[in-house]
């Protein structure tokens, strides 16, 4: 059974891009496409890593990962986000919200599934 | 199709999106709209796509996206006031963006002084904004610029140094807040052992009495001996994600090419308190009996483990997340789909008619299964046609930007309002409407709204409005555009017409014939012709692209108080509402929308006008009887009227003209065949339609074929002499 990736992005490109970039690492890959989304997936659903977008309409990457953090159901599950901003502030605010870790768009296929071996079982 | 390609693909598609969205909140931005909901979307709209293109390596695209989004943060955190001044930058960006996200895709060169100047316009507004505040932060301007080069490229570019090893010494102490991130040591751990010659050493002298045991607590930490050939930035970066979390010592030991001879040596100082873990109870010794296996710590996540049935249950059903909104189809297939229903409405019809013909009772079962089949054939009709159908909004946004690149050349304050931007429309109606609409937002702009000055003095607000509305009306669609300008210059429309022999000087016009002669071939009431609209096409190629469409125009003016030009068209091209007819044995369909009133005439009501003409008395004034069938040359000589059947229609010329024809035959929705692409065109008439009994009915062309009646009014020559 392979490893389920949630990936939480509004932008369908960036969707797709993680989609395949992941399928062809083996990866199942479940979408959801803004934080509000995400979380009704996660309902249904339990990955073994969430990959997210920060800006999203309706509920932003941070809302959504605190949301995550608060459900004791998630314990300890990898939180990956995806940022263009790779200043300080932008990580130091992912990581308060308490993501395990950040991809810097843009991503190759080879770095992304790098860093998802580096925070996955 | 390659995945890249067809990625890149929805990328662009997905820009076309962004950039609506751009310009919805901007324009909103424009009229006063600030909460932070819009910022954010006009904000979100830039950074995907530069999100987007950096991953397509489109570096112009990326570079000025990210000027863009530099100073729409500044507004997003209040260091800039949304100014008109301001605004205008940022709707002038976008412009370019959506310029330039064109240029990308088809990979043309850009005008990059265009792009320069614009960057240097925003930079020079988030100079501005910066001066003033002085809580700007980091991270701005050019610190950004750079800050946003492909890091991750970057990084793999460094490269390890070939062969050169070197020995590290790794302290770790976690805090719990690395494990409630979802951090895992035994992850950092087995990353570092890979890397190279890895010793490591677990300290468990923390861990406290079970019943004194935070589950959440860190109570382990470890010791690192690593010898690699990776560099120490390598290591750094594994850190990475937990350097906030933890305590980290990393020391190198640059011992060169004999490593492992002097490794013990620098272990030494850390060690004993590893070798010699204490416990405070007995119970916590299961940790101290791995110290180089690191199994145990994964108790810690139990979050990361799923239960085995739960996740074969969840692989049944993959995507199920993906909420797939919408699916790309190839409007060929589409088109097909819509033919293919064509022909099935026509086939219902048929089989309709002959289960009607066979004598079989309305009530028995065959007609009653027919029933309900005609009742879904409709409903598969318009949901196909449903497909087709798009909103307008798109094609309202573009004129937008034309009513802006407008106000900058003309000196005009305009502003542009949009409504009904939701009105659904097929897609080849919207196509092909972007022309005309485009005239006439620019005849609006260009000669409907006036000067700021002449306002002014007029008493009107300087600043101009054009709106542009869209809405259902009785199974069509009705767009109009409006200015509250001057109206129109019946006096000079009315000389010009007379100076370019359109009318005679002494010809009775009224408001509304007057303002029908914009329509005339060969009119232009641009004094001067500006570059602007005066493009040598007129209001008369306009009413014909119009007509093409199956669609009307009208004009409404009031002097000092604007102009309204209504244009209402067909909500899809594939089938029409037509009044079937007999004449002369032959089956006509006349649309339905050009009929005005169907009249069965009294001897009384027909007068003679001259040889040939005649007229019928029609609400208090006369209206030209015209034969079908002799006009189309089913027959010699004009039956008559009195006994017959007129359909009283109305032309574009908003003139009324009565078709005398034999009988009315039903009224119904007929599917529409193209003459031109299976016979060739034929003036007067629109198009053909398949009839439930097979037969081939024409469908009549109103205005071309009173307009050609009209003109051969005296040697009538039989529009229909070739087809026979």
């Amino acid at each position: 059974m392979s490893m389920t990736i949630l990936t939480v992005d509004d932008s369908r490109t960036m969707r797709d891009m993680l989609k395949v970039a992941l399928m062809d690492a083996g990866y199942r890959v479940i979408q959801a496409v803004d934080g509000q989304h995400g979380l009704e997936v996660l309902q249904q659903e339990t990955p073994q890593v969430i990959i997210t977008d920060i800006n999203m309409p309706k509920l932003d990457g941070f809302g959504f990962i605190e949301n995550v953090r608060r459900d004791q159901r998630y314990l300890g599950i990898p939180i990956l986000v995806l940022t263009t901003e790779s200043s300080p502030e932008k990580k130091n605010l992912a990581r308060r919200a308490g993501a395990t870790g950040w991809i810097v768009k843009p991503f190759d296929s080879a770095k992304l599934v790098d860093v998802v071996r580096r925070v996955a079982a | 199709m390659d995945t890249m390609a067809a990625i890149r693909e929805t990328f662009f598609q997905e820009c076309e999106e962004q950039l609506a969205e751009l310009e919805v909140g901007l324009n909103a931005m424009d009229e006063g709209v600030a909460d932070s909901e819009t910022v954010n979307a006009v904000f979100r709209a830039v950074h995907s796509i530069k999100g987007g293109a950096g991953a397509f390596k489109l570096d112009r695209l990326v570079r000025f996206a990210h000027t863009f989004e530099t100073s729409l943060d500044l507004i997003r955190s209040d260091q800039l006031a949304t100014s008109p001044a301001v605004i205008r930058t940022m709707l002038r960006s976008a412009d370019l963006l959506a310029d330039l996200v064109k240029a990308s895709r088809s990979d043309h060169p850009v005008d990059e002084t265009r792009v320069d100047a614009q960057i240097a316009e925003l930079k020079a507004l988030s100079e501005n904004a910066k001066e003033a505040p002085p809580a700007a932060t980091a991270g701005g301007g050019e610190a950004e610029g750079l800050d946003f080069q492909p890091l991750l490229l970057a990084i793999d570019d460094l490269g390890p140094p070939e062969s050169q090893t070197a020995r590290y010494a790794i302290k770790l102490i976690p805090a719990p807040d690395l494990y409630r991130k979802g951090n895992e040591t035994v992850r950092l751990l087995r990353e570092l052992s890979r890397m190279g010659d890895f010793r490591v050493e677990c300290d468990t002298q923390h861990v406290p009495a079970l019943d004194a045991l935070d589950p959440e607590g860190a109570y382990l930490s470890w010791r690192v001996e690593l010898t690699t050939a990776e560099d120490e930035a390598a290591i750094h970066e594994l850190f990475e994600f937990v350097v906030d979390d933890c305590e980290l010592e990393i020391v190198v030991d640059r011992a060169g090419g004999a490593p492992q001879a002097s490794a013990p040596a620098a272990v030494a100082p850390i060690a004993p308190s590893f070798v010699a873990p204490a416990f405070a109870s007995p119970i916590a010794s299961a940790p101290a009996e791995a110290p180089e296996t690191i199994e145990p710590i994964e108790s810690l996540a139990p979050a990361t483990a799923v239960e085995p049935e739960k996740a074969k249950t969840e692989a049944a059903k993959p995507e199920a997340a993906v909420s797939a909104a919408t699916i790309r189809v190839d409007l060929e297939r589409v088109d097909r789909l819509i033919n293919l229903v064509g022909e099935l409405v026509i086939n219902q019809a048929m089989l309709s008619q002959r289960v009607l013909e066979a004598g079989l009772a309305r009530s028995s079962s065959v007609a009653a299964g027919l029933g309900a089949l005609e009742q879904l054939t409709r409903e598969i009709q318009e949901g196909v046609m449903a497909i087709r159908a798009q909103p307008v909004k798109p094609l309202f946004q573009r004129m937008s930007r034309i009513v802006r690149e407008l106000t900058d050349a003309t000196g005009k304050i305009v502003r542009l309002r949009t409504e009904g931007e939701a009105t659904e429309v097929d897609r080849t109606v919207i196509e092909r409407l972007a022309d005309p609409l485009t005239h006439m937002i620019r005849n609006a702009v260009d000669h409907g709204v006036e000067r700021p000055e002449v306002r002014e003095a007029a008493g009107k607000p300087a600043q101009g409005e054009v709106k542009l509305s869209a809405a259902h009306r009785s199974g069509r669609i009705v767009i109009e555009v409006s200015d509250d300008g001057a109206g129109i210059n019946r006096q000079r429309v009315r000389e010009i017409a007379i100076k370019k022999e359109l009318i005679a000087p002494d010809a009775q016009l009224t408001d509304g014939e007057i303002d029908n002669l914009l329509f005339m071939p060969g009119f232009s009431t641009a004094q001067t012709v500006s570059n602007i609209s005066g493009r040598g096409v007129g209001m008369d190629v306009v009413k014909r692209s119009i007509q093409a469409l199956g669609g009307r125009i009208t004009i409404a003016s009031r002097p000092g108080q604007g102009s309204i030009f209504s244009m209402s068209l067909p909500l899809t091209l594939a089938v029409l509402d037509g009044m079937v007819v007999k004449v002369a044995d032959q089956t006509l369909v006349v649309p339905l929308t050009a009929i005005v009133e169907t009249l069965r005439p009294k001897a009384g009501d027909v007068h003679a006008l001259g040889v040939n003409a005649r007229v019928i008395s029609d609400r208090g004034g006369f209206a030209p009887l015209i034969d079908v069938g002799q006009e189309l040359g089913y027959r010699r000589d004009a039956a008559d009227p009195v006994g017959s059947v007129v359909l009283v229609v109305e032309t574009e010329v908003s003139t009324r003209c009565a078709l005398v024809v034999d009988a009315i035959h039903d009224q119904r929705q007929v599917v529409i065949k193209s003459l031109e692409a299976n016979y060739r065109q034929v003036p007067g008439i629109a198009a053909a339609t398949i009839l439930g009994d097979g037969r081939v009915a024409l469908i009549l062309d109103i205005d071309t074929f009173v307009a050609r009646t009209n003109r051969s009014a005296t040697a009538q020559e039989p529009l229909l002499a070739a087809v026979g």
